[in-house]
């Protein structure tokens, strides 16, 4: 169709080898992706397949030997490192496995610097706020330092980071990598509701619950793309609920 | 299903629509919904045995009902249930097999039936993820019996993600 929207996030052989001591690591090895508009995109794989790397070149953390990105039928190769720090502030979020906060700044700082820096208006950032941290259940948070919190509240500031801006891609590299099972719940859930909103997301994980909120799961195995399969929601056997549990006599 | 029945029967005595009730509480969406007909026919043969007994109460209006409870003889079964411990659980041996013997047969590609298997794990996951989505947050019993469907779905996805390492290995 000519008239359908480019896709928001295009990539072609991409390729990414990093050059340490020993043998060069072939991290990403020719990938091809397309993300469109309001895809929930998983990526999983065994560590060091080399899905982090290639969301580092998603977001311009670094940048691909060779290959080409588009970002909403834009090309970037030309792009410099200042033109991707203003990407990352306002087209792309970007959440860790380690949070990333800055640790001498309160919550509501964190929060609003991004859009601060994006050129909002103090009063805007603090709205936007505000109304982030609410949503994340971290009112009441505001003034506290980032150390102050938990692992699974600091990555909610770190969501609330992300998104102040609005981006319309957003990418999440291992979010509940470091939290315990409860934390990961809660990133499952938000990641969910922000999809269900329309926000298209890309999220790099090794744990198969978090990557089964995904509509898309995409398996990378040593630099390549391995499978690429868009989870359709018919339950497996015709039996009961669930079949979770089945007794038997 | 014997055993769950006489453990519910230890509190006291019930008649089977109770215990279908109290099972489906207790366990919530989880739990493929519990056949009336399938409870009926297990606490017969449990009465048969001699683990329970039944005793028929009359209603006014409606057809005799049957409350049974727990003899000695059941209160021992279930004794020795709690005695010992449940078998682990088994590696999904079908699968292997398949894996194991398709370069042999020349019928199927090994790592398309690892993918294949995953999408299917991986839907799974999914559903069992609404499913504990749309569970009542307060019933422990149920999250945790979800939880533990999906680690050893988790289990089942890391095993696949290490058979295609090895078998996808340069030679």
């Amino acid at each position: 169709m000519s008239d359908s929207p480019a896709p928001v996030l295009r990539a072609e052989r991409l390729v990414r080898t990093h050059h340490g001591e020993g043998a060069p690591a072939h991290a990403v090895r020719g990938v091809d992706l397309r993300v469109r508009r309001g895809e929930f995109v998983a990526i999983t794989g065994p560590s060091g397949a080399g899905k982090s790397t290639l969301l580092h070149l998603l977001g311009g953390l670094q940048r691909p030997d060779s290959g080409s990105l588009w970002l909403d039928g834009e090309c970037t190769d030309a792009y410099s490192e200042a033109r991707w720090a203003v990407e990352r502030r306002k087209r792309i979020g970007i959440v860790f496995q380690f949070f990333n906060l800055v640790s001498n700044l309160s919550v509501a700082d964190n929060v609003e610097l991004p859009a601060l820096l994006a050129g909002v208006s103090p009063r805007h950032a603090r709205a936007e706020r505000e109304e982030l941290l609410a949503e994340l259940g971290l009112t009441g948070k505001e003034r506290s330092m980032p150390g102050e919190l938990s692992g699974g509240e600091q990555q909610r500031v770190a969501l609330a980071r992300a998104l102040v801006n609005h981006p319309p891609l957003l990418l999440a590299d291992e979010p509940a990598g470091s939290l315990d099972s409860k934390g990961t719940r809660e990133v499952m859930r938000l990641l969910t509701r922000f999809h269900l909103r329309g926000q298209t997301i890309v999220l790099v994980t090794h744990d198969a619950r978090l990557a089964s909120a995904a509509d898309r799961v995409i398996s990378f195995f040593d630099g390549r793309i391995a499978d690429d399969a868009v989870l359709d929601g018919v339950p497996p056997r015709g039996t009961g609920t669930s079949g979770v549990l089945e007794l038997r006599d | 299903m014997r055993l769950p029945l006489l453990a519910l029967l230890a509190r006291g005595p019930a008649h089977g629509y109770e215990l279908k009730q109290d099972l489906e509480q207790l366990l919530g969406s989880a739990y493929p919904q519990p056949n009336v007909g399938q409870i009926y026919v297990t606490l017969g043969r449990l009465e048969k045995t001699g683990l329970i007994e039944g005793e028929e109460v009359e209603q006014s209006s409606r057809p005799n009902k049957k409350i049974y409870h727990l003899t000695d003889a059941g209160r021992d079964e279930l004794r020795a249930w709690y005695e010992e411990t449940a078998d682990e659980p088994r590696v999904r041996d079908e699968f292997f097999m398949k894996l194991a013997l398709a370069p042999q047969t020349g019928l199927a590609d090994q790592i398309a039936l690892i993918n294949r298997q995953r999408r299917q794990y991986l839907t799974t996951m999914r559903n069992l993820s609404k499913l504990a989505a749309a569970e009542n947050r307060d019933n422990r019993v149920a999250h945790l019996l979800i939880e533990g469907a999906m680690l050893h779905l988790q289990a089942d996805l890391d095993w696949l993600e290490r058979c295609q390492e090895e078998l996808e290995e340069p030679q």
